[in-house]
């Protein structure tokens, strides 16, 4: 008798088993109309990080590891040599002037894109693009013909007596030419999405146009703000090639950090190099987390409107 | 309002224009005979070239990378996608002289790439490399989304319809991604093409063999031969502007091939 019950006990219950692994079997064929052989994900996945950490890992590790070869002591001297220290000064001064300018200029176009309809508006976002995919040297190339000896408003410039190429104000210019897009590329879809309707309510119920700017528009855009400046300013200390062509190479004078980069590289001093290299990684290293924060705050806020 | 709108045209369109005018200046010949001239001709090809085979392998690499981050679980996942954005955010000048690092002849990879006979660093395949570092968000960034927001029912009707998975991947699931794919590869070939500052350390820089365009446009400036450097610059802005015509051109149609949900 026992034994009977035993036998249906034990057998209802590898009936049971083998319902639950009919279902699993199930749920595995549905997952397996969607997914590759277990070979096949593992080369792929292997693919990917091999990929990644011989393109992107590798050489960020290569300037930490460059730049403390000879120890911190050589680190630290090379970063408060009076040359570095000038090119980190110029550099902040740089990007401040044309993260400023920036973010009036991509606050304006963004608000006239996304709020306003008029002709030419696909013309603007195209040139809005533009500093975006042409070449960094182009960039530079166009303000040394309009500003050099030889260019538009050259003459003019020197019978006045102002520099405007191989100094500061050249360089904040081609600065703030490259980086235009990035203030108004991230609020544009921003505020395209937020529609006109709570402007209209603030201007109907007797707010003036700048009240509502700020108390309505400004506060609904905040995050996105803080996403373009970041980019923006990222950009702005890293840029190169615009920079090198308008910049005359001044040492001590005409520097950035990026340009200071190349000159100690090409004298052979590596140490010095890459300690200057490293403090812009680590900028990179910076933006890339506060962006990725931001990006969550932006994903949440549109999460937010949306119900 | 029209006022700030026209101003702000002005800031981009004057230097451009700046730099349209200068070239008109040139004859048709004169012009001719810049763009001809061998190191001409060989700078621009290392450029349009090697950006263009850079572009192909981002394509190809960018696809398995957005592939793996978007459909498997694997440890380190989340840290492998932020770090896509890297070339994206380290100023160029710095990818230079890693890259450089990395890859010269006594370098991390440099090393054992040389002792099987490859020599990367200083050649064009410096610039290849170069060219492949930078470009590479740019296809993963574009398609992920896509393949983020792609049905999965589309694929379970195709797998249970009798579908093999290789049959689903090429016929269901890469029609959906083209637009995505083509608009990364774009991306990613205007970059390279202009690109300058990662490039420059890598290359060795020797004329009609590893000198890019945009190089050349800065020696010739240095060489105060300001109408050569106008030329290439005027050749070099156009194909950026065909790039982004056809960019635009594709989302729309992307856009397009959606239904409305």
């Amino acid at each position: 008798m026992t034994m009977q019950i035993a036998d249906s006990v034990s057998l209802s219950a590898s009936e049971a088993k083998a319902r639950a692994k009919a279902r699993a079997h199930a749920a595995a064929a549905r997952d397996n109309l969607r997914t590759e052989p277990r070979a096949v994900r593992i080369v792929i996945i292997a693919l990917a990080v091999m990929f990644l950490t011989v393109f992107v890992v590798l050489p960020l590790v290569v300037v930490f590891a460059q730049a403390f070869s000879r120890g911190l002591l050589a680190y630290f001297a090379a970063l408060a040599e009076p040359e570095a220290m000038a090119a980190i000064e110029l550099t902040l001064i740089v990007a401040a002037i044309s993260v400023g300018l920036n973010l009036v200029f991509g606050l304006v176009a963004a608000w006239a894109i996304a709020k306003f309809d008029f002709k030419g508006k696909t013309f603007l976002i195209t040139l809005i693009d533009l500093p975006f995919s042409v070449s960094p040297v182009i960039s530079g190339l166009v303000f040394v013909l309009l500003f050099g000896a030889q260019g538009y408003f050259g003459t003019w410039l020197r019978d006045h007596d102002i520099q405007i190429l191989f100094a500061v104000p050249g360089i904040a210019l081609a600065t703030t030419f490259v980086t235009f897009p990035f203030v108004a590329r991230a609020l544009i879809p921003l505020m395209q999405e937020q529609g006109t309707q709570e402007e209209e309510a603030a201007i109907s119920l007797g707010a003036s146009g700048l009240q509502t700017f700020f108390r309505v528009t400004l506060p609904n855009i905040k995050w996105g703000v803080l996403y373009g400046v970041l980019l923006c300013n990222a950009r702005a200390m890293g840029e190169f090639g615009a920079v090198s062509v308008v910049s005359g190479h001044i040492r001590g004078e005409t520097n950035t950090m990026p340009l200071l980069v190349e000159i100690l590289y090409n004298e052979y001093q590596f140490v010095a190099a890459f300690a200057i290299a490293s403090l812009l990684a680590m900028l990179a290293l910076i933006t890339l987390i506060v962006k990725t924060v931001l990006e969550r705050h932006l994903d949440e806020g549109e999460d937010a409107s949306d119900h | 309002m029209g006022l700030t709108l026209s101003w702000l045209s002005v800031i981009i369109l004057i230097p451009l224009a700046g730099l349209f005018l200068r070239s008109l200046e040139l004859s048709p010949e004169q012009f001719w005979n810049i763009l001809s001239s061998r190191r001409t001709l060989n700078a621009l090809r290392v450029s349009f070239g090697l950006a263009f085979a850079a572009a192909c392998v981002n394509l190809v690499m960018g696809s398995i990378i957005v592939w793996a981050l978007v459909r498997y679980r694997f440890p380190g996942r989340r840290i492998f996608d932020a770090i896509v954005d890297v070339p994206f955010a380290l100023p160029t000048a710095v990818a230079g002289v890693a890259l450089t690092a990395l890859f010269a002849e006594k370098g991390w990879l440099g090393a054992p790439l040389a002792a099987l006979g490859i020599k990367v660093a200083f050649t064009p395949v410096g610039i290849f490399v170069a060219m492949i570092f930078i470009g590479i968000p740019f296809v993963v960034r574009t398609v992920q989304p896509v393949l983020q927001d792609l049905d999965p029912e589309i694929e379970e009707a195709a797998g249970s319809l009798g579908a093999s998975r290789w049959q689903t991947i090429v016929r269901v699931i890469l029609p959906s991604l083209a637009p995505a794919l083509l608009t990364g590869l774009a991306l990613a070939f205007a970059r390279a093409v202009g690109e300058y500052g990662s490039v420059i350390f890598i290359a060795g820089n020797l004329p009609n063999v590893s000198e890019i365009a945009p190089l050349l446009i800065v020696i010739r400036l240095s060489e105060f031969r300001y109408a050569d450097a106008t030329a290439i610059a005027v050749v070099m802005l156009v194909v950026s502007f065909v790039i982004i015509f056809a960019v635009n051109r594709l989302q729309r149609w992307a856009q397009s091939r959606i239904p409305a949900r």
